[in-house]
C-alpha cells in the first residue's frame, strides 16, 4: 500500500518544501540586512549651466507722494478720489483757513493805513519846507536891515534861530516820511505773507500722477505732515525684490529679470535690475534690489506680490551633475562615486547652480564619472547597491 | 530504521501542511506586530538621524521641538555659531498640518530648513534639491505626491521638486520640506479673513489707533504679520568636541535648553511614544502567549488524534524513545513550516501597512527560538499523553 502511494506524496511534500525554502530565500534577499540598497546613478558630463537668482518682491512706486498740510488744521474739502489721474499743479484738497482770510484783510487795512500815513508825512515835509522858505527869507531880510541898524541884534538872532529851527523841522518831517514808508513796506510784506499762508492751505499736486489713497475727509483734523492725499507717479513702478543673502552671489546692476505677478502667473514680464540697495535687511538676511519693468504692465497694483528670477550669464562647457547627488558626510560635502562596482565617497567643490537643479563641479570629479544621484537609504562605505533606472515618483 | 515521523507526516501531508500554514499565519501576525512596534521606535530614531544634528537647541525649560512646543528667535543661531566647538548651526521649524493637493489633503509634518545645513533631507529618490529660495518643496514619497505636483501650504502654492524616503515625524507622518522663510510664514500667517479681522480689531482699539499719531496703526499691523521665530536650532559639533560640553555651554550662557542625541532619543522613545509603544508591546506579549498556547494545543491535539496508532506501535513493541522522537520531530517540523510561512507572510504584507513596519532580523531569530522552544514544550505534553496510553486501546480495550 505504501509503495503505491508514497512517491506522489513525497513529490508533493518535497515541492512544498522547496517552494517554502525559495520563498524564504527571496524574503531574505529582498529585505533585511542582506538586501542591497537600490540606487540610480548618473554620469558627470560637460554642459552649460545658467545660474539664476530667485526672489520675491512687491510692486511699488519709485516716486510716491504724501501730500498734507504743513501745520495742523482741519480739512475743508477734498477734490479728488482714489484712482483719479491728476496734473501737476492741480488742486487736490484744501485745508480750512480758519482766520487766515481775516488776517489778510487786516493786513490789507494796515497797509492802506500805512499808505495814508506816508501821504500825511509827505504833506508835513511840504509844510516844513514852506515854513523854512519863509523863515530863511525873513532871516535874510533881518540880517541886512540889522546891519544897517534898523533892528536890534537880538531881533536878528531871533529870526536866525527861527530859520534854523525850520531847517530842523524839514529833517524831522523827512525822517517821519521815511519811517512811514518803511512801515508801509513792512505791512505790504506782512500782507504778502498772509496771502502766502492763505495759499498754503491749498494742497496741489506736485507732479502728474494717480491718486492712491484719500486719507482724510472734509471736517477731519490732521496734524502737520499727516497725509491727506497720497499719489504716485505710475510711470515709476518697479518691483522691490528681496533675495536671500546666501543666494545672491553674482548680483549686479542691469541683470535681466523675469517678473511674474501673482495676479497673472502665466505671463512672464521682462525687466532689469536698476538699483541694488546698499543696505541689506540684517534681520531677514535678505538683500534688496529694485527691478524695473521693461514695459509697464496694464493694471498692475501697488503692493502686489511678484516672483522675480534674475538670470546670470550662462557658463558653458563645465562639468555638471544633478544637485541631488550632493551629500553631506560629517563636515564634508561630496558625492558617492561608483567605480569598479564599489562605492567611494569623494569630496567635491561645487560651483554655480542652475534653477533646473544642475550644479557645476569645480573640483573632485572628471567627465564620465558615475555618481549616485538617488538612493533608497543613506549610503555607507560598505553598502551593497543595486543600480536601477528610477526609484520612485517619476515626473509627470 | 524507518523514520516514523516522516512516514506519519507523508501519510497525512495535506493536513500537516495546512496546520503548518495556519500556524504560520498566526506567527506572521505576531512577527508583524513586533515589526509595528519596531517601526514605531524606528520612526522616532530616523527623525533624529535625518536631521543630521548633534545638538538640539530649544526654548529654555522645554523639551522641544518634537515632544513640546518650543519657540526661539531666528537670530539665536548666530550666537551659537560663535561658541567654541560648534561647526554648524541652522534654524529649523516643524509644523504638523494637512497639506492640500487639489481636493485632497495629506497629514504631514512641514519642515522649514536652510539648504545645505543640518535639517536638510540627506538623500532623494527622485527629482532635485530646492534651488529657489521660495515656494519649492521636497516631499516624502509616503505623501503620495510626485515631482511636479502643486501643493498648497496655507497661503501659497508650492511645487514639489524632489522626493525623499523614510523622512517621517515621530508619529510617522511624512515630512514636506520647504524653505525656512516660507515655513516661518506658514506657521504664523493666518488666512486672509483672519488677517482682515485682526486688522479691524486693532483699528477699533483706541489705544492703538490714535488720531494724533499717524502711522502707528500701520506699524502695529506690520508687526503683527511678521514672524521671527523658529522651533529649534540644529547644531553640528566640530570634530573633536564633545556634544555634552557644547550643550552645557549653551545651557549656561545662552538661556536656552540643549539636548544631545542620546537625550533627544530618550525624550522621543521614553516619553513621546512611550504610551503608544507600551500599548503595542502589551498587545504583542499577549499575542505571543496566545500564539504559543495555540501552537501547543495544535501539537497536543494532533498527537491525541493519533493515539490509537500510537497504541498500536506500543503493542508491536516500539520503544518509548522512538515514539517520543517521532512526536518531537513532528512538532519541530510544524514549527519550522510555521515560522517560514509566518516570516514570508509578514514580509509580504508588511509594506502594505500605512505606517512603517520594521522586521528586524534579530526579532526573527528571537521569534524562531521561541517557536522552537514552544514546540518542544508542547511536544513534551503530547509525549506524556502518548507514553501513558495503554497499548490495549489499540485493540479496543
Amino acid at each position: 500500500m505504501k509503495s503505491r502511494f508514497t512517491p506522489p506524496r513525497q513529490i508533493w511534500f518535497a515541492a512544498f518544501g522547496i517552494a517554502l525554502v525559495m520563498a524564504l530565500g527571496w524574503v531574505a534577499a529582498t529585505s533585511g540586512p542582506l538586501a542591497p540598497i537600490r540606487v540610480s546613478v548618473v554620469q558627470v558630463a560637460r554642459g552649460e549651466v545658467s545660474p539664476a537668482l530667485f526672489g520675491i518682491g512687491s510692486v511699488g512706486a519709485q516716486r510716491a507722494y504724501a501730500i498734507g498740510p504743513t501745520v495742523a488744521g482741519r480739512v475743508k474739502r477734498v477734490l479728488v478720489d482714489v484712482g483719479d489721474t491728476v496734473k501737476a499743479g492741480q488742486l487736490l484738497a484744501e485745508m480750512d483757513p480758519v482766520d487766515l482770510d481775516a488776517r489778510v484783510a487786516s493786513a490789507d487795512a494796515a497797509a492802506a493805513r500805512a499808505r495814508s500815513a506816508v501821504a500825511t508825512a509827505e504833506a508835513q515835509v511840504h509844510d516844513a519846507r514852506s515854513r523854512q522858505k519863509l523863515a530863511a527869507s525873513e532871516a535874510r531880510r533881518y540880517v541886512g536891515l540889522g546891519q544897517e541898524g534898523f533892528f536890534s541884534s537880538s531881533a536878528v538872532d531871533g529870526k536866525l534861530q527861527q530859520a534854523e529851527s525850520a531847517d530842523a523841522q524839514i529833517a524831522a518831517a523827512e525822517s517821519a516820511l521815511a519811517s512811514a514808508r518803511e512801515d508801509a513796506g513792512r505791512l505790504d510784506a506782512e500782507r504778502a505773507g498772509a496771502k502766502q499762508q492763505r495759499l498754503n492751505v491749498r494742497l496741489v499736486a506736485p507732479t502728474d500722477g494717480a491718486v492712491t489713497s484719500r486719507d482724510a475727509e472734509p471736517g477731519s483734523t490732521v496734524v502737520a505732515g499727516q497725509a491727506v492725499i497720497k499719489m504716485v507717479d505710475p510711470a515709476s513702478l518697479w518691483v522691490t525684490t528681496r533675495l536671500d543673502q546666501g543666494r545672491s552671489a553674482g548680483l549686479r546692476l542691469g541683470l535681466p529679470a523675469q517678473i511674474v505677478l501673482r495676479s497673472n502667473p502665466r505671463t512672464t514680464l521682462a525687466g532689469k535690475v536698476v538699483r541694488i540697495e546698499p543696505l541689506s535687511d540684517s534681520v531677514t538676511e535678505e538683500r534688496i534690489v529694485q527691478v524695473e519693468f521693461d514695459r509697464l504692465p496694464q493694471g498692475a497694483s501697488i503692493g502686489e506680490m511678484a516672483e522675480v528670477t534674475l538670470h546670470l550669464p550662462a557658463v558653458s562647457d563645465v562639468l555638471l551633475m544633478p544637485n541631488a547627488a550632493l551629500r553631506h558626510r560629517g563636515g564634508q560635502t561630496g558625492v558617492w562615486l561608483r567605480a569598479n562596482g564599489r562605492l567611494r565617497f569623494v569630496t567635491v567643490v561645487a560651483g554655480e547652480q542652475g534653477l533646473d537643479g544642475n550644479v557645476r563641479i569645480n573640483e573632485g570629479l572628471k567627465g564620465g564619472d558615475e555618481v549616485v544621484v538617488y538612493s533608497e537609504r543613506d549610503l555607507e562605505d560598505d553598502s551593497r547597491i543595486e543600480v536601477v533606472s528610477a526609484l520612485a515618483g517619476k515626473a509627470k | 530504521m524507518i523514520n516514523l515521523a516522516g512516514r506519519d507526516i507523508l501519510h497525512s501531508w495535506g493536513k500537516f501542511v495546512l496546520t503548518g500554514l495556519g500556524l504560520g499565519l498566526l506567527i506572521g501576525v505576531t512577527l508583524t506586530l513586533a515589526g509595528v512596534y519596531r517601526g514605531m521606535v524606528d520612526d522616532a530614531k530616523v527623525l533624529l538621524n535625518n536631521s543630521g544634528a548633534d545638538l538640539w537647541v530649544v526654548q529654555k525649560d522645554t523639551q522641544g521641538p518634537y515632544a513640546e512646543s518650543s519657540s526661539i528667535h531666528d537670530d539665536v543661531y548666530r550666537g551659537i555659531l560663535g561658541l567654541p566647538g560648534v561647526a554648524r548651526a541652522a534654524n529649523v521649524t516643524y509644523l504638523i498640518m494637512q497639506v492640500r493637493k487639489g481636493n485632497t489633503d495629506v497629514r504631514s509634518m512641514v519642515v522649514g530648513f536652510e539648504p545645505g545645513q543640518p535639517g536638510e533631507p540627506a538623500y532623494l529618490v527622485a527629482g532635485r534639491r530646492i534651488t529657489r529660495g521660495h515656494y519649492e518643496a521636497v516631499a516624502d514619497v509616503m505623501t503620495g505626491f510626485v515631482v511636479g505636483d502643486r501643493i498648497r501650504i496655507r497661503r501659497h502654492d508650492y511645487t514639489v521638486v524632489g522626493l525623499t524616503r523614510r523622512m517621517v515625524s515621530s508619529g510617522g507622518d511624512p515630512m514636506v520640506f520647504i524653505p525656512l522663510k516660507d515655513a516661518q510664514e506658514a506657521q504664523f500667517l493666518k488666512d486672509n479673513d483672519a488677517i482682515v479681522n485682526e486688522r479691524a480689531r486693532t483699528a477699533a482699539n483706541p489705544a492703538l489707533n490714535r488720531p494724533g499719531v499717524p502711522g502707528l496703526l500701520d506699524a502695529i499691523n506690520a508687526s503683527q504679520t511678521s514672524n521671527r521665530s523658529v522651533n529649534a536650532v540644529l547644531v553640528r559639533v566640530a570634530s573633536g568636541s564633545a556634544p555634552e560640553t557644547v550643550a552645557q555651554e549653551i545651557r549656561r550662557w545662552k538661556h536656552l535648553e540643549a539636548f544631545t542625541r542620546a537625550q533627544m532619543a530618550d525624550i522621543l522613545i521614553a516619553k513621546l511614544i512611550a504610551t503608544a509603544a507600551k500599548q503595542i508591546s502589551m498587545f504583542l506579549v499577549i499575542l505571543a502567549v496566545v500564539s504559543a498556547a495555540i501552537v501547543a494545543f495544535i501539537i497536543y491535539t494532533m498527537t491525541i488524534g493519533k493515539i490509537r496508532e500510537i497504541a498500536v506501535l506500543k503493542l508491536i513493541g516500539t520503544r518509548n524513545r522512538t515514539i517520543a522522537s517521532m512526536i518531537l520531530q513532528q512538532a519541530l517540523g510544524l514549527g519550522l513550516i510555521g515560522f517560514a510561512v509566518g516570516k514570508i507572510a509578514a514580509t509580504v504584507w508588511g509594506p502594505a501597512f500605512p505606517k512603517y513596519v520594521l522586521l528586524e532580523t534579530a526579532d526573527a531569530a528571537r521569534g524562531f527560538v521561541i517557536v522552537m522552544v514552544v514546540c518542544v514544550l508542547a511536544s513534551t505534553l503530547a509525549i506524556r499523553a502518548a507514553l501513558k496510553v495503554d497499548p490495549a486501546t489499540a485493540i479496543g480495550g
